[in-house]
């Protein structure tokens, strides 16, 4: 019972985290490509709850931000001028679901100042906001390649078990192929031979089939053990006599059973498969500026001085790792569920 | 001596397969080197197709593949366009130090996981238990990439460690003992990295198998007879818990293989990683191959070692093969 509770809340939490990421229009005050050349790198803005005056507000203004004059990103701010966050504003046109078109947002404040949450990147765009579209992309991508994964893999292992023979030989031996095989090096390969300089919409899907289709061979292996060991009880063989086709059999009596196992490998792939599209995109390989995804958001990284300077840069990671968690906490979870339930 | 030959036959037919299964990528591939040099104004269309035919890339797949075999059995593993020569000479000196960078990662690993499961399965729910149960879920919820980043950010804020490559400038002028140490020093950090990353998966199974080990019967009928609790850990539960140990021995090359991808990205070690990049950006074919196919065989490598050990370290499988 009380890890019925427990498997229940992980479970919201990470399904509010995909939530959050489907409103990232709303909750982003900012277009994710909406530039501001004049406040690169712009450090976290700071919520001020009193006015230039003194004064206590319980609800928070922020200064705009002035360069150092002769310096490069280092900024004072605007001591005479400090305006109020405001709520469920008006700013750019954003889709929701790619059904509906509406331009409020949660936050925002009115110009000169501007609210970056998270600071600002290289072009000044808002780093919260590029962070938000980024999970739309990045958890989504691990989403759908785990599906593609579980479903081709399901699919390839049900057929093996169920039909054995020289099918189920051949599949198998395919299967030792793709399981010797390193899979970063797989997917990289994969990745090489397929273009290069593709739109964002192309790299994404391109990205999905690419993870999902090198990662079948391991549950494919999976669902075969259980087909094979499901096929010979007593009740199938009943099923059977009294004329049950094969994709009856396989429908109503064989896949019930592998539904644990696939939810299982669900919530351990899917953080792997978000990395995967992290990795890729961080080297390059993924999805292209200006779109954001974690992994090109984490990629300006790779220059040194941004590293050590600016901590904000490393937000990306920070979520990166919260959605690990999450996905780690609920493959637990579920691995205890089926483990009660066998008992 | 005949299962070996089995097995190393075996891993010979999954290699070819590996290598089938790579040309028929790029059979599927849109683009080429080819096309894109030819979007280079300076290079004319003769030229272009001069160098296809020269590099036999006119050819029909099967042609192709049956040439390539042939320079693979000529040790030449076919031929680099971007830098003019045998894939070969070019996968060696990487692959060396790919060897070098995950092997040291796999010992530093295994040195730490040992001891750290070892322990904590003897006294569970103890104090280092619960550390050490600690310390995987935190390394297990840090992706590699981050964990690579941080190294870097660590080395360039304290500078104790240098911030990647594999030697120092001026490595070249200096003696052989000074060579050494300088590429020791490069090595620290990036097998750290690797080391922490395939840190959980080990310590976990180690924690597992000996506390499978020491529920066993024997080991009561030890302890009744009084023998030291360290005795019966690293004496008697130890060699028993030792099989699944070996064969994850081999499995966990694999996962260290692709971490070290992209850490040697990351720290410009002169590996297989920043190679494959580099060919990858530069549609550069047979280079991507080499890679791969090098990868899986020493991949296979791995897995044929653990199952080597695994012979010579349990009689039962041993037995079972011989009748």
């Amino acid at each position: 019972m009380r890890n019925r509770k427990w498997l229940v809340a992980i479970l919201l939490c990470v399904v509010g985290v995909h939530v959050l990421a489907l409103c990232s229009g709303f909750l982003a005050p900012y277009d994710y490509a909406e530039q501001n050349r004049n406040l690169p790198y712009a450090p976290p803005s700071t919520l001020h709850f009193r006015d230039t005056q003194g004064v206590f507000h319980w609800r928070p203004c922020v200064s705009p931000l002035v360069e150092r004059p002769g310096t490069f990103g280092v900024y004072d701010e605007d001591a005479n001028n400090c305006l109020p966050v405001r709520f469920f504003v008006r700013g750019t046109e954003y889709t929701v679901l790619w059904l509906f078109q509406s331009n409020w947002h949660l936050v925002g404040v009115s110009q000169p100042a501007k609210i970056f949450l998270l600071g600002s990147d290289g072009y000044g765009r808002d780093q919260l906001s590029r962070l938000l579209y980024g999970s739309r992309l990045s958890l989504f991508a691990g989403l759908l390649a785990t599906a593609l994964t579980l479903g081709l893999g399901g699919l390839l292992g049900t057929i093996a078990g169920f039909y054995g023979g020289w099918v189920d030989a051949a599949l198998m031996r395919c299967v030792e192929l793709f399981l010797a095989l390193p899979w970063l090096y797989l997917l990289f390969a994969l990745r090489a031979f397929l273009p290069l300089h593709i739109s964002a919409t192309q790299a994404f899907l391109l990205l999905i089939t690419a993870i999902g289709v090198i990662g079948w061979a391991r549950p494919a292996r999976l669902i075969r053990g259980v087909i094979l060991s499901g096929k010979e009880r007593s009740y199938v063989m009943a099923a059977r006599m009294f004329g049950a086709s094969d994709l009856y059999l396989m429908r109503r009596h064989m896949a019930p059973y592998t539904y644990g196992i696939l939810l299982t490998q669900a919530a351990m792939l899917v953080p792997q498969y978000i990395l995967a599209e992290v990795t890729l995109s961080f080297l390059g390989l993924g999805v292209a500026e200006p779109t954001p995804s974690w992994g090109n958001m984490l990629s300006i990284l790779q220059q040194y001085d941004v590293l050590v300077s600016y901590w904000w840069m490393w937000a990306p990671g920070g979520a990166l790792i919260v959605v690990c968690f999450g996905y780690w906490l609920l493959a637990g979870a579920l691995q205890t569920r089926a483990e009660s339930i066998a008992h | 001596m005949r299962y070996l030959g089995q097995r190393i036959l075996q891993s010979l037919i999954l290699l070819v397969g590996v290598s089938v299964l790579s040309f028929g990528f790029i059979e599927l591939s849109p683009g080429n080197f080819f096309d894109e040099i030819r979007l280079n104004p300076r290079i004319s269309n003769e030229t272009v197709s001069k160098l296809r035919s020269q590099y036999g890339m006119d050819q029909p797949l099967p042609v192709r593949y049956a040439r390539w075999l042939g320079s693979v059995a000529k040790g030449e593993f076919g031929f680099s366009f971007a830098y003019n020569v045998p894939v070969a000479s070019l996968l060696w000196p990487r692959a060396r130090n790919t060897l070098l960078l995950t092997g040291s990662a796999m010992l530093l690993a295994w040195m730490l996981a040992l001891p750290l499961g070892i322990l904590s399965a003897g006294r569970r729910n103890g104090l280092i238990d619960h550390a050490t149960l600690l310390l995987t879920a935190v390394l297990l919820t840090i992706p590699d990439l981050l964990m690579a980043l941080g190294l870097l950010l660590f080395a360039l804020r304290t500078r104790l460690l240098p911030a990647g490559g594999m030697m120092s400038l001026d490595a070249e002028n200096l003696s052989a003992w000074k060579q050494t140490r300088s590429v020791a020093i490069h090595l620290v950090g990036p097998a750290l990295v690797l080391a922490l990353a395939s840190l959980p998966t080990l310590i976990r199974h180690t924690r597992a198998a000996m506390i499978e080990a020491l529920d066993s019967p024997f080991v009561r009928a030890a302890r009744a007879h009084g023998l030291s609790p360290y005795r019966i850990l690293f004496r008697h539960a130890f060699p028993v818990a030792l099989n699944p140990l070996i064969s994850l021995f081999g499995l966990s090359l694999g996962s260290l293989l692709s971490a070290s991808l992209l850490t040697e990205v990351l720290v410009n070690w002169p590996g297989l990683g920043p190679l494959m990049l580099e060919a990858i950006l530069g549609r550069d074919v047979y280079v991507v191959i080499g890679v791969v196919l090098f990868a899986s065989a020493f991949l296979m490598c791995g897995t044929l070692l653990g199952d080597v050990l695994l012979f010579a370290a349990d009689p039962r499988i041993r037995t079972e093969k011989l009748t």
